[in-house]
């Protein structure tokens, strides 16, 4: 009795979870498509653009900031022990350009502009909104997504670029100021250790993220069922599912870079 | 011409629509009556194509809904406009730019032109100089003249009324009653009017079409109707508590 609940219910899971594999796969090809369908309307895609991007400064700043000062800290603490602090400043840099950087803007921006962008198509779902758009012959996919896509996956690592330049300052500030570190060696060591292949591999993954993101706020946006409840369910479930994805793109993308850019 | 031919459609195991046939002239106003939950708006839906029937067709115009192609799709809908239960205003826009959606996105009229044919669209339901609100700022009933404002802005041949007078004072909802009427008889406007109001009903129906059960029970003129012998319709129309419709409900309660 108990192990054919247990099963049932293992089926169902399986079941919703390739339901929900296909459902993102169409709703990304169907963007993707309507991405190059003319007419193309830009004062959408900047609208979100701002939204997704520029409103997204402040809390990124913080973020960045901190993490700089944190991880600064923590490097200290074990090249003071075998007397090489010089080599915080590669450290730090290539961490946060390979890593921490696009990582951690990616699941600011899921947390900030996901869950908003799931939140307002759930409740135009709710409303019939979406279906008042079908009926007045416009697509939702072109006429939502495409700007909400194109404005994450393009304004995400224009936000990463800028996140590791603050996490950088950050460290530099802690050694600079706390540990006497002189500036200009920091900023040598610093330029010295990142290569371009580092930047190149954490901005695209912070493309695929940007898409991520946008694809799985707005298919749960989209699919909200039973009023303002759905609607704080899908949200949710629009933050939880975006960070698992994050972090196996990220792990995924990872170990590809690692073993075809060696 | 409307037609819809042995139309199923289920939810989950709840059937809906069951083998429903009906059809509508061109240029007439066919008013569809029954019960809260009984299909009514799922009906409305499957002329425009925002959802498809399990078996049966649905002709406009002699093409079948479900199988046209996107492009036919949106070309029906610049002559088919709905107007929601709810009103489904897009409430990130104001109320000009809610009338003025299909010109806006589909047209190339100028801006003088595009304000003209808002506030056209608005004086018609009464709603004169409301162009810069918000719909968030607007009342229930009012809500839902913007969308009726919204649905006849692109000049359609066919509308598709959602109960259009539930929610609305009695004065209003006569102006409604007579917009209705005058689209029919000026602009030959084919309309489909789903009601609860019987006042409204009789007011503007060429023909009434009583839906119980997921079927057509009742199909004819409003004299018609009021001489119907069927014991159901005569339940309905005349708001009765005690009848064939409820006698389930209380055979359930006792
Ligand atoms: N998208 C949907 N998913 C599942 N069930 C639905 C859906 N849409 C409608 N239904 C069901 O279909 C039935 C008919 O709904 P509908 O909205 O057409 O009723 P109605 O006749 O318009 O009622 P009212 O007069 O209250 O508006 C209801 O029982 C409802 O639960
Ligand atoms: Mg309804």
């Amino acid at each position: 009795m108990m192990l054919d609940k247990f099963f049932v219910s293992l089926g169902n899971r399986v079941m919703s979870f390739l339901y929900f594999c296909g459902g993102l796969a169409n709703l990304a090809g169907q963007t993707v498509y309507l991405v190059f369908k003319p007419p193309y309307k830009w004062e959408r895609i900047i609208e979100q653009s701002k939204k997704a991007g520029f409103d997204s400064f402040p809390i990124v700043s913080m973020v960045a900031l901190f993490i700089g000062f944190i991880f600064a800290l923590q490097t200290a603490y074990f090249m003071q022990r075998i007397g090489s602090e010089i080599y915080i400043a590669s450290m730090v840099a290539l961490s946060i350009v390979r890593e921490l950087g696009p990582v951690i803007t990616a699941l600011v921006v899921a947390g900030r502009v996901g869950a908003s962008i799931t939140a307002e198509l759930g409740s135009m779902q709710v409303t019939e909104q979406i279906d008042a758009l079908e009926t007045l012959a416009t697509n939702p996919i072109k006429y939502l997504v495409v700007p909400r896509f194109l404005a994450v996956s393009l304004m995400l690592p224009l936000l990463t670029v800028y996140a590791n330049a603050i996490g950088i300052l950050g460290s530099y500030l802690i050694c600079v100021l706390k540990l006497g570190i002189s500036s200009t060696m920091y900023m040598t060591v610093t330029f010295e250790s990142i290569f371009f292949k580092d930047l190149f591999t954490g901005l695209f993954k912070s493309w695929i993220f940007g898409m991520v993101i946008a694809l799985v706020s707005c298919y749960e946006g989209f699919n909200v069922k039973g009023g303002a409840e759905g609607v704080g369910k899908a949200t949710t479930n629009s933050v939880v599912i975006s960070f698992i994805m994050i972090i196996a793109a990220d792990c995924l993308f990872t170990a590809l870079f690692y073993f075809i850019l060696p | 011409m409307i037609e819809i031919k042995d139309v199923r459609k289920k939810f989950n195991d709840h059937l809906v629509l069951d083998s429903l046939s009906l059809n509508i002239q061109t240029g007439s106003t066919c008013v569809i009556i029954g019960r809260s939950g009984c299909g009514k708006s799922v009906l409305l839906k499957h002329i425009v194509g925002l959802l498809n029937p399990d078996s049966g067709r649905v002709l406009v115009d002699g093409k079948q809904v479900s199988a046209l192609s996107e492009r036919e799709l949106n070309f029906l809908r610049s002559k088919v406009s709905m107007v929601f239960q709810a009103g489904a205003l897009f409430d990130s826009m104001t109320v000009a730019e809610n009338v003025g959606f299909s010109l806006i996105e589909h047209t190339h009229i100028g801006q003088k032109e595009l304000l003209e044919r808002v506030e056209e669209s608005l004086c018609l339901v009464g709603l004169c100089g409301v162009g810069n609100l918000m719909p968030s700022e607007l009342s229930g009933g009012m809500k839902k003249r913007v969308a009726l404002a919204r649905a006849i802005c692109i000049k359609p041949e066919v509308i598709l009324y959602d109960e259009p007078t539930t929610g609305v004072d009695p004065i209003t909802a006569d102006s409604i009653n007579n917009l209705i009427l005058s689209l029919h008889d000026k602009l030959k406007v084919t309309s489909v009017v789903v009601t609860h109001d019987m006042k409204s009903a009789y007011q503007v129906a060429d023909r009434i079409a009583m839906m119980y059960n997921g079927k057509i029970i009742f199909e004819g003129t409003a004299s018609e109707i009021q001489e119907s012998k069927d014991a159901v319709v005569h339940q309905f129309i005349n708001g009765l508590s005690k009848g064939p419709i409820t006698e389930t409900i209380d055979n359930f309660r006792y």
